[in-house]
């Protein structure tokens, strides 16, 4: 499947704006990520959420991936 | 460092406290007294949260000397419910949510009380003027005027209503006057 | 999803009523305990040495003569906060922010603090300490500090993702959305561009900042403190003092507002250090001053806004430049403006560019929806602009391309059911757009977009043996959360309202929960308590089958009783959860539910608001005639304290737009740090804040609930720019629109004119 990156994430995946990544749940997409481009590893903690059809997962890395899923990298973000 | 001996009534009892000479009312009540209602949002008048009334005078005890209340009769919202039964005032703030934080609330009260005692039927207006050296950041005021308006009609209704009730409604009002 | 049974059929009986609140009586006679309102035996007062420079090399502290002041018990500066944390960058700033380390970065930046016997002793110590001091040049306007050779706030920070060589004030520079705007422009009929700015302002919660920090020589300690998350603190302060995370019990205390500003820790770790030197409680409680030189603001911003657009109304490209600034600190505050920017509309083009710029001012914090409004006025004014082009109605302009579901956002992902068409066409509707206008008078209405978080969250129902239910919750409760929350367990349980009590646990007696902020505490721990509840009736149910001696699967759960199922047991009495409660010493033990989860789904926000003005052209002062809100709320748990977030969001919103403003000096000194010159809006400057209340109800919560509190601050900045346009016929480009800048924008038109 092919994977939107936005923001400053780009940085960590050479710049790409999609990426193709097969996975079942976030946590095997983060993890495959992290194989790929080590840069990744260090955003995990604080940086990265998921959106899976429009909804955002900030920590439910357990969430599965439905096939032909709409999957975008966003910004971990905090409000007031 | 001497202190200074104040003879004073509070909320209807009699106290007595010693405080420096420029020790404010408000660190008294909460440091000395143990009332902690009034609160302290500013410490320069400017937000009302520690509003009490000085011998019916509403006024902001950050800006009110300790020593300068001896002799006289001081309210504070502590003193506002009449043993288990709240003030008009009260039960409305609950009833209509005019409260979110609270951290106003007390001096929203004390504000209230002092303005239906002199006026008993306030305007929008003169409810929002009243209370506009009251600071509240939660609601936008739209609750806490409706609550007065509410308190305030509660207690015409009281008010013709024979004197027994009256004077249930009433009692803790009148103390300082 | 409007249509989905499983959320519009739900027949709810405490759900959307409005009962009392649990703690009103407490909070309306002076008996709730705020921050400040603790005491400990034998405590000492805690003050905090603050820098008067903007920026400044700190040469030497010395506190000797300080320290010789008889009943100052202990001083603390950097030298007593040594980096715990492996130099962890996010904790080593908060740490930083604490108690500045070799420089001082913004007026009002703490250097050192004492703790003494009383605060006149404190207050002589503070004066006794002297700071050696090198002033060093400073920058505290967002445009000045990008320019070249502007003064480098931190020489550690290189623009993330830029060039590793060279220092910078420009923290990090993020860019969102899709398609391609040079040919979106190109195919453009009308193009509208705009630079907007806007001031910094502070989320003025009444309470100021306090605690009351013991910690013992065994490394043990307590901190009762005011804050929106009492976990988050607990953690922060165990890292940044080396402290066991386990050994440090944090209470919250009523919250006197927050709205962002106590999401993270200020003084807390420094009132804690000042304990463990002088092994005494210290109470720490800042001055209104204090908090605002030091704690909270949300960034001042300056914004290029371009749009395109056909002459039947559809844009065809969205463009925003975003140039916010986060204090001394890098925060993520203007990506998240660029995130939020266009999250209204469905764009074929779009982009954000969003700066995070570093100056010499306080660290910015989160506040309501941080980052939103600021972009939503830049947005929305030009929105206006563009519809007045092309000869369109301003809210049919916005329906036309507003976003629905199966949008693509102009944050990467495609919203699923979301409420923007619905609040246009509610304000559309509105009987406040038919109101007379008269002379100088004007109306504008603007759109806002807001995230909603859920997170970590646990809670635990304990069911006591006269029925009653205690109700543990880690979410602190800024707003009357502990009603809603009570409701949710009553209507779970089916048991009434009243014999419930919700109560917001400390950090030693339920496991961690995220910080009640980004609108997530009755979300989450709404969720967190249904099912914990369905695991409590789970209990219940088996306790039921225990007295009949029936298998637990006969046993059916129905409005608070256990039902046997089948006409084998047709000779069984129902068991009611009292009866159950009653008897549970026999059958078991105490009956209890439990559950902890991440409470992710939390959807986004939208709300649209009307708002009429009239300007004195002579004085260039606006009143606010009438205002609308119009939001959506997913299902409204307590209506009254869903309609008192709108108005209350609106409210800071209007002071934000009309008056408050932080003003720095030549000097870099904050010139009104007090609610005399900082004015927030008092009651005789506002009417009454008309609510409507959408219930559009959110998939990713059983009942369908999504957080309510941020997004309505989101709107009015544009809304009040709007209006104020239309009535006197100037366009405002700069927030707050206080009597002078009006006056100035009259005066420049009619030179023009």
């Amino acid at each position: 499947m092919q994977v939107a990156v936005t923001g400053l994430l780009r940085a960590a995946v050479n710049g790409a704006a999609s990426i193709s990544v097969e996975a079942a749940t976030i946590r095997e997409l983060l993890n495959k990520l992290v194989d790929r481009y080590p840069k990744f590893e260090a955003l995990l903690d604080s940086d990265v959420a998921v959106a899976i059809n429009g909804e955002i997962f900030r920590d439910n890395w357990s969430e599965p991936i439905p096939r032909d899923a709409e999957v975008v990298l966003m910004p971990r973000i905090q409000g007031g | 460092m001497s202190g200074v001996h104040v003879s004073t009534t509070i909320n209807g009892d009699a106290v007595e406290f010693v405080c420096q000479p420029g020790e404010v009312l408000l660190d008294v009540l909460r440091n000395r007294v143990g009332l902690t209602g009034a609160k302290e949002g500013c410490g320069t008048g400017d937000c009302g949260a520690c509003s009490v009334t000085v011998d019916g005078r509403l006024v902001c005890a950050c800006l009110v000397l300790g020593a300068e209340v001896e002799g006289r009769a001081v309210n504070t919202v502590e003193g506002m419910a009449n043993g288990n039964q709240l003030h008009p005032l009260q039960q409305k703030f609950i009833e209509h949510a005019a409260l979110q934080c609270g951290i106003c609330t007390p001096g929203f009260l004390v504000a209230a009380k002092a303005l239906l005692d002199r006026n008993s039927d306030p305007t929008e207006e003169q409810i929002r003027y009243a209370l506009a050296g009251n600071l509240c950041r939660c609601t936008g005021y739209d609750k806490i005027v409706r609550a007065v308006q509410a308190a305030a009609k509660d207690l015409a209704v009281d008010a013709t209503k024979p004197a027994a009730k009256k004077k249930a409604t009433k009692k803790p009002s009148k103390k300082s006057a | 999803m409007k249509d989905d049974p499983s959320f519009t059929n739900q027949a709810f009986k405490v759900i959307g009523t409005r009962v009392a609140r649990p703690d009103g009586i407490d909070k309306v006679t002076g008996r709730a305990r705020y921050g400040a309102d603790a005491s400990a035996a034998g405590q000492l007062v805690g003050m905090i040495l603050r820098s008067p420079h903007a920026h400044a090399e700190i040469r030497s502290i010395d506190t000797s003569k300080a320290e010789k002041i008889a009943g100052v018990k202990a001083i603390i500066t950097s030298a007593d906060l040594p980096d715990k944390v492996n130099g962890k960058r996010d904790m080593l700033d908060i740490l930083e922010n604490c108690m500045a380390r070799g420089r001082a970065l913004y007026d009002g930046h703490a250097v050192a603090a004492v703790a003494a016997i009383d605060a006149e002793t404190a207050k002589k110590a503070l004066k006794a300490i002297k700071v050696d001091y090198k002033i060093l040049p400073h920058v505290t306007d967002v445009d000045a500090a990008m320019q070249d050779g502007a003064p480098i706030v931190q020489s550690w920070v290189r623009t993330a993702g830029g060039d590793a060589n060279k220092t910078t004030n420009v923290a990090q520079v993020s860019q969102f959305g899709h398609g391609n705007i040079e040919e979106g422009f190109a195919e453009a009929d009308v193009i509208i561009e705009r630079s907007f700015k806007t001031e910094q302002t502070h989320q003025g919660y009444i309470e100021p900042h306090a605690c009351l920090a013991s910690v013992g020589p065994d490394g043990s300690g307590e901190l009762w403190v005011t804050t929106q998350g009492h976990y988050t603190f607990r953690t922060q302060c165990a890292q940044l003092l080396g402290m066991d995370i386990a050994k440090l019990k944090v209470t919250s205390s009523e919250i006197g507002g927050g709205f962002g500003g106590k999401t993270h820790v200020w003084m807390e770790p420094v009132a804690l250090a000042l304990s463990r030197k002088a092994n005494r409680p210290v109470k720490l409680v800042l001055t209104r001053e204090e908090v605002f030189r030091g704690t909270g603001p949300t960034c001042s911003t300056s914004m290029d806004i371009k749009v395109g657009a056909k002459r039947d109304g559809r844009i065809t490209a969205a463009l925003a430049v975003l140039r916010y600034q986060d204090g001394a600190f890098p925060g993520i505050w203007g990506m998240l403006g660029g995130m939020t920017a266009w999250a209204c509309y469905d764009l074929p083009n779009v982009k954000a560019i969003a700066y995070d710029v570093l100056v010499n001012r306080p660290k910015v914090a989160a506040y309501r929806a941080p980052s939103a409004p600021m972009a939503a006025f830049g947005v929305e004014s030009t929105m206006d602009l563009v519809a007045q082009a092309i000869d369109m109605d301003p809210v049919e302009f916005r329906l036309l391309n507003a976003a629905k579901e199966g949008t693509r956002a102009s944050y990467g992902p495609t919203y699923g059911p979301i409420g923007i068409r619905a609040t246009l066409e509610a304000v559309k509707n509105h009987p406040q757009m038919k109101a007379k206008l008269g002379p100088n008078q004007g109306r504008g209405m603007a759109c806002g977009f807001w995230f909603n978080f859920g997170g970590q969250t646990c809670s635990t129902i304990n069911i006591g043996t006269d029925g009653t239910v205690n109700v543990s919750v880690g979410t602190v409760d800024v707003g009357g959360s502990r009603a809603s929350l009570s409701m949710i367990a009553a209507e779970e349980l089916g048991v009434p309202y009243e014999t419930v009590k919700c109560s917001v646990a400390d950090t030693a007696t339920l496991g961690h929960n995220d910080t009640t902020e980004g609108s997530r505490g009755t979300f989450s721990s709404g969720m967190a308590i249904i099912f914990a509840a369905r695991n409590a009736v789970g209990e219940l149910r088996a306790r039921a089958a225990k007295t009949w001696d029936v298998p637990v699967e006969e046993v059916e759960w129905k409005d608070g009783t256990a039902y046997p199922m089948g006409d084998q047991h047709h000779n069984l009495k129902p068991l009611s959860l009292k009866d159950i409660a009653a008897k549970s010493p026999r059958t078991g033990g105490p009956i209890a539910g439990h559950n902890e989860t991440v409470a992710d789904g939390a959807g986004v926000s939208f709300a649209s608001h009307i708002c009429d003005v009239e300007v004195d052209p002579e004085t260039g002062s606006t009143r606010i005639l009438r205002y609308a809100v119009v939001q959506d709320a997913g299902k409204a748990i307590h209506p009254d304290y869903v309609e008192g977030q709108f108005q209350g969001a609106a409210a800071q919103g209007i002071g934000w737009a009309l008056n408050e403003e932080y003003v720095y000096g030549k000097d870099g000194r904050l010139q009104n740090a007090g609610f005399l010159d900082y004015r927030i809006p008092v009651c005789s400057d506002l009417p009454f804040i008309d609510t409507t209340i959408l219930e559009i109800p959110n998939p990713g919560h059983p009942y369908g609930i999504r957080g309510v509190g941020e997004t309505s601050i989101v709107p009015p900045l544009a809304a009040i720019g709007n209006a104020v346009s239309n009535a006197v016929g100037v366009r405002m480009n700069h927030v707050p629109m206080s009597p002078p800048r009006i006056l100035k924008a009259i005066k420049t038109q009619r030179a023009a004119g």
